[in-house]
């Protein structure tokens, strides 16, 4: 009988007061250290976050974990050789930075790509940018709990790595892009395979908006959560769906297109707020808009070369090998030393799936270049994670991380 | 991109505003570049933002290596409104490499700036944080600048981290 009385006595003292925690002396914040090998940090990440209770009050990231020099390594070998390095930078977008990197290169050495290559450019361009948004699903609905939609993102990214694989016998870091155009047509059987791909990815994204949006959990986990306004990103240097979602439709497909990109009818995803379900949204619209984009390339695609016809900067073709002397020597030159580049500096931008992805080159002359930079979208947008997560709860911390959809390996190269 | 002239116009205007913030300029293959005097470089770029140039889309270190002054830092700005981008390239000497921090015009510039004194060695006065951000703090000298040997440190593995003069021992 006391216990009981003295329980009910104890339940009215609990006052249920809002009062904001963490004020007084006898609260105090907690630093916590997140990293670097965490499940919820896609990749070698660190973070130092300092708590009050549940609540983050700030958070530094820490980097350079997987950080392997592939910009000084770039500096050792001959330009056609950087291409593959280069696509490890950031390794779930690796078309885009073969694409910056050739980009700037053919910038320098002002040669001129052949359509054809520009569309097997936006082909396997939108192709990667549909992959590395469904591995961005994937991964970031893990990280709120939603596992089964991991596997049928996954499903689907199969039959990208399977295209590339047929296109250039790799699934990822394929070196199909050179310097000039692409390393090969596509072969036989692609367009067939490829537009089977294309009949059933967006009634498949539509899957997956319904098993997250009907997922009362996963939107209430989303909508609302972490938003930042565009200013704030701007100011930052935020590009890409993380700017869109905040309401800007700067994309430089469209406002400066390159590799053709101008020939093509497709619209750009905004939201409106630019908290979680917004980034979401945008990116889950951007792969209907990358499949409309692809079938228009497939369908227009031109004739004529895949790769410049420059023979000082792309190889001549097998058969010519065999009866041409020109051709051997052009083959030996390029094999062995590599083209050279005249003296200037280019900084190519793109779009890439996370924002602008720029690269800069400074050619000296040499058959090597004197320096290679990438702007990686994922290093400056790391810095918003501190603004956006200020004040948000834990959990939800892990949940903007997932929708900010950082790369480790683009951050620390 | 503004073409030559009108580079030469931007240059002519940034020179009234402040004699001497301009040494030169440079206009190559579609690319203009602004050559800024290191010690204006907050002035030129805040000139620049006040004309529209609003976005630092890219902010990194280039080793002229042998031209003097050595080190290079540029910056890539966006005009979103006109989609038009500027360069402006600031030379720093390798004895004295100091430059003014622009992080209080771009919040944005804060990693590239410790990006660039990490594998440069160019400090940035008036950064908020600048340590190391991609090599280990206790790491010594600046990897990026192209007197810095490739494959000077020994890798240590198990069959020779007893000969190495590994940090293990």
């Amino acid at each position: 009988m006391a216990l009981t009385s003295d329980y009910r006595k104890r339940e009215e003292s609990i006052t249920f007061s809002a009062e904001p925690a963490g004020q007084g002396e006898t609260h105090e914040l907690l630093t916590l250290n997140i990293g670097p090998h965490h499940p919820a940090t896609h990749g070698v990440l660190r973070l130092i976050a300092t708590l009050e209770g549940e609540v983050v009050r700030d958070i530094k990231p820490i980097i350079g974990y997987v950080h392997t020099g592939i910009e000084k390594t770039a500096e050792q070998k001959s330009y056609w050789k950087v291409i593959p390095v280069i696509e490890r930078m950031d390794y779930l977008s690796y078309y885009f930075n073969a694409m910056a990197f050739c980009g700037a290169v053919e910038t320098l050495l002002d040669v001129e790509v052949p359509p054809r290559a520009q569309y097997l450019r936006v082909i396997h361009l939108e192709l990667n940018r549909i992959a590395s948004h469904l591995f961005w699903l994937a991964t970031g609905a893990l990280d709120l709990g939603a596992i089964s939609i991991f596997w049928y993102c996954l499903r689907e990214r199969e039959m990208i790595m399977d295209l590339f694989e047929m296109s250039s016998g790799q699934r990822m870091h394929t070196r199909y892009f050179q310097v000039g155009g692409v390393v090969e047509d596509i072969p036989r059987g692609f367009p067939a395979k490829l537009r089977k791909f294309l009949d059933v990815m967006p009634s498949r994204a539509d899957q997956y908006a319904d098993v997250l949006e009907n997922n009362q959990i996963a939107f209430e986990r989303l909508h609302g959560v972490c938003p930042l306004d565009e200013e704030t990103l701007l100011k930052i240097g935020v590009t890409g769906p993380l700017l869109r979602a905040a309401g800007n439709p700067w994309d430089l497909r469209k406002a400066a297109p390159y590799s053709s990109y101008e020939n093509f009818d497709f619209k750009i995803p905004v939201g409106t707020v630019g908290d979680n379900y917004d980034r979401f949204r945008v990116r889950l619209a951007e792969i209907y808009e990358s499949v409309k984009i692809v079938s228009q390339a497939l369908e227009g695609l031109p004739e004529g070369p895949f790769i410049t016809t420059d023979r000082k900067v792309a190889l001549p073709p097998r058969h010519e090998l065999a009866t041409s002397m020109e051709a051997l020597i052009h083959h030996f030159k390029l094999v062995t030393e590599g083209f050279r580049v005249p003296t200037g500096e280019a900084y190519y931008p793109i779009e890439g799936p996370r924002g602008e992805l720029g690269c800069f080159v400074r050619a000296d002359g040499s058959a090597k270049p004197a320096r290679v930079h990438m702007r990686d979208p994922s290093f400056v947008n790391l810095q918003a994670l501190a603004p956006m997560v200020r004040g948000a709860y834990i959990a939800d911390m892990i949940a903007t991380l997932a929708m900010l959809d950082p790369i480790l390996g683009g951050i620390d190269r | 991109m503004p073409d030559a002239t009108g580079l030469e116009l931007t240059a002519h205007e940034l020179r009234e505003a402040d004699s001497g913030s301009i040494l030169g300029t440079e206009f190559h293959r579609g690319r203009a570049t602004l050559l800024a005097n290191a010690e204006h470089v907050v002035t030129v770029l805040s000139t620049l933002q006040n004309k529209g140039y609003t976005f630092l889309a890219s902010l990194h270190g280039c080793d002229y290596y042998p031209e003097e002054p050595r080190l290079g830092v540029l910056y890539e700005l966006l005009d979103m409104k006109n989609v038009d981008r500027i360069t402006v390239k600031a030379r720093v000497p390798v004895d004295e490499p100091r430059i003014a921090s622009v992080v209080e015009l771009f919040p944005g510039a804060n990693h590239p700036e410790r990006e660039v004194y990490d594998m440069f060695g160019v400090v940035f006065e008036g950064h908020p944080d600048l340590r190391r951000i991609l090599m280990p703090e206790d790491y010594e000298g600046f990897p990026q600048r192209r007197d810095f040997p490739v494959g000077g440190e020994a890798v240590l593995f198990t069959y020779n981290e007893q000969t190495s003069y590994g940090k293990w021992h």
